[in-house]
């Protein structure tokens, strides 16, 4: 009880609280433009970030990362294009709904349902939370280098059809980490004699590249829409009841975004996925699935609304961050030497549960604005897509340069930001790079740090949670290998039919 | 033909006809493009590259066993690089091998016209220092908008505003680090302070 009032206290303070308002509403904003989205603001904002107290600049990132998808429904439901890339599924059921003149009822679903979702895994994370502080301690190096590495196989295995290119992506941002002084012997790797390679690739610059300025560089070379701004009529309550007629979809829904957000690597697409296909299983009528179907619109977004929040329990708990939004926050705890892992739930469960409180709390204010503003909203989503690139480039700029002044750091962002164009033109991800940098230098620490204790390779795994996480790893592995030769022997017997 | 036979990448998915019924499965596993190839190679070159550099760009301690050498990590990023740049070209290969039309070059093109904004970024970092944050972000932003082809006194508005409230918002109220222009020395010297602290 006293922890609890203690994480009151941090969060009564005036600047967190705005900050929490301003990233919550700031978050619903972002969301409903179409090409802008939460990774977006939150790589331009990380600097800023770094001059604010940890909570002020969390809390910040947390009601973007955190309200985003609230806002991204709009668009998804409204004129088809989703306001964040996991708003996509919603698109399904959404404008089929909005084309029946059921636009409002399918808003206030996906805002029901996205409410529902962020909440129950917010309350996941509270009641897990001693159970967390209980566990955390018994990761040690070896268990932590695991679960990297479950991780980033993860991250392979989770872009299906594109896994060969996730692999090579992964392993260049491994590669990118690897630059500079390492730290042991202080020798030099791949700096090819160039004194600004010395420090290595900066994470933040890489980020800004990959994420806000290649989108920049898309949009600009881009085209613009037709500029509409779309038209709804009829009140939001509604749908926001009828979200309750589905509790078995809507738990399902937040279920699996819980699990998949707290599964490193895995994230909103997977547990829409399964959301999805159970709700249609389960449905009554699940022929009405991609022509309207309201459990479509809630499975979709109660999934992805329960992942942010579930997201933060392998950041915290263990400091392994499960996603690029989440490997972005990590750099926030490390600028101000808050190293998140279970130290950190061990000695300032005050400021953990402060963050959790957050979760909870821009969940009711995304919610609230949108029942208010939904209408003034939609005028942003008719902002030009090629003026959109011009303000981001803006803004990245900013985040850049205010690093350390550096214009290599420029060049370097504007070279990550052409391999960003690339990547997303060709349908390819981005994310495996990020994760490749984030969990590569861990995973190399943690190697380290765990050599001095390890005498035969069976030493990696003679501890009960080691063990345990090598067994899912093999498990992983195996369930792959069986998909694939199980997809390539339908594919076999599709062709021959076929002949 | 589905929803979703376009997929816009700047704004995702963007319709193209009356809502039909289309399968999750879309979502799951994207649509390749036949320019994938260009990216598979230059992956697998650039692994190739790197791993041809180890020795050089490396350092090896004598008597110490591999997994602590400085170079272990590289190496196995390398190698794993090497590995799965290989199979994305060879997959990459066989299904364009399949396929029947042809935009490689096309999209080659996209790349390069979009090389154009990079020169426009590059510009804005190298004037930012010399003309100062406010005047050149100004600029930047008005004749970034008349170059991409807008021409309403609306529009133009926005621009301007758009510099002014990220330049005000950042430096003025957040205090960035953005040092004040070389031109802001010619100001009298109360309003270089000024220009130099906040603007």
């Amino acid at each position: 009880m006293d922890v609890l009032l203690a994480s009151v206290d941090i969060l009564l303070r005036l600047d967190v609280i705005a900050a929490l308002v301003i990233g919550s509403l700031g978050g619903v904003l972002i969301g409903a433009i179409p090409g802008v989205g939460p990774a977006i603001a939150i790589a331009i904002l990380l600097p800023v970030t770094f001059a604010l107290e940890p909570i002020v600049g969390l809390t910040l990132l947390l009601g973007i990362y955190g309200s985003a998808m609230f806002g991204g429904a709009i668009p998804a439901v409204l004129i088809n294009t989703p306001g964040t890339p996991v708003n996509a599924l919603t698109t399904y059921d959404g404008y089929p709904l909005t084309c029946k003149g059921e636009g409002a009822r399918a808003l206030s679903l996906a805002y029901g349902a996205s409410f529902c979702g962020g909440v129950f895994s917010v309350i996941c994370l509270m009641a897990l939370a001693p159970f967390l502080a209980k566990v955390a301690p018994l990761f040690g190096s070896r268990e932590i280098f695991l679960a990297c590495l479950l991780g980033m196989i993860l991250v392979v295995i989770a872009h299906r059809g594109q896994n060969m290119a996730a692999g090579a992506l992964l392993s260049f941002g491994i590669f990118l980490q690897t630059i500079g002084l390492e730290p042991v012997r202080y020798s030099s790797r791949f700096t090819f004699g160039q004194t600004w390679l010395t420090s290595g690739i900066d994470l933040i610059v890489v980020v800004l590249g990959l994420f806000a300025i290649s989108q920049a560089f898309v949009l600009l070379s881009g085209r613009d829409s037709d500029g509409a701004t779309p038209k709804i009529s009829g009140g939001l309550f509604r749908g926001l009841r009828e979200v309750f007629r589905f509790p078995r979809v809507v738990l399902s829904a937040a279920g699996f975004g819980t699990i998949m957000g707290i599964i490193p690597g895995v994230g909103e697409f997977t547990a829409q996925f399964l959301s999805y296909t159970l709700a249609q299983k389960i449905s009554p009528t699940p022929e009405r699935f991609g022509h309207g179907a309201p459990e479509g619109v809630i499975a979709s977004e109660g999934a992805n609304n329960a992942v942010p929040a579930a997201a933060m329990i392998p950041l915290l708990a263990l400091g392994i961050p499960g996603e690029a939004l989440t490997a972005m926050m990590l750099s926030v705890f490390y600028v101000h030497n808050v190293i998140p892992g279970p130290t950190l739930f061990r000695d300032s469960m005050d400021f953990v549960l402060a963050l959790y409180l957050c979760l909870l709390i821009l969940n009711f204010l995304a919610l609230a604005f949108l029942m208010i503003a939904t209408k003034p909203l939609l005028k942003v989503i008719a902002i030009p897509n090629r003026f959109l690139g011009m303000a981001i480039l803006t803004l990245s700029f900013v985040g850049v340069y205010s690093l350390r002044n550096s214009a290599t750091d420029c060049v370097v962002a504007a070279v990550f930001g052409m391999l960003g164009l690339v990547l997303k033109r060709l349908n390819l991800p981005i994310v495996p790079i990020i994760l490749g940098m984030v969990l590569g230098r861990i995973m190399e620490e943690r190697f380290r740090t765990s050599l001095p204790r390890i005498q035969s390779p069976f030493d990696w795994i003679d501890r009960p949670i080691a063990g345990a996480i090598f067994a899912v790893i093999v498990f992983v592995l195996l369930i792959h290998v069986w998909t694939l030769l199980r997809e390539r022997g339908a594919m076999k017997r599709t062709e021959t039919a076929y002949d | 033909m589905g929803q979703f036979d376009r997929f816009d990448v700047s704004r995702g998915f963007t319709m193209t006809g009356e809502p039909e019924h289309h399968h999750i499965s879309a979502l799951a596993a994207p649509h390749h493009h036949r320019a994938e190839i260009v990216f598979g190679l230059a992956a697998f070159i650039l692994a190739l590259f790197l791993a041809t550099n180890i020795p050089a760009q490396t350092e090896w301690a004598k008597g110490v066993p591999f997994v602590k050498q400085p170079a272990f990590w590289p190496v196995v990023a390398i190698t794993t690089m090497t590995i799965f740049g290989a199979l994305e070209l060879w997959f990459s290969w066989r299904r364009n091998r399949q396929a029947s039309s042809d935009g490689t070059f096309a999209e080659i093109a996209v790349w390069l016209r979009a090389m154009e904004y990079v020169v426009w970024f590059m510009a804005y970092v190298w004037l930012v220092p010399l003309t100062g944050y406010l005047p050149t972000t100004l600029v930047f932003t008005a004749a970034l908008t008349l170059r991409l082809g807008y021409r309403s006194a609306k529009i133009f508005l926005a621009a301007l505003l758009t510099g002014a409230v990220t330049v005000i918002v950042f430096k003025s109220l957040l205090g960035v680090r953005i040092p004040g222009g070389a031109v802001y020395e010619y100001l009298p010297p109360a309003l270089r302070n000024f220009m130099i602290l906040y603007l």
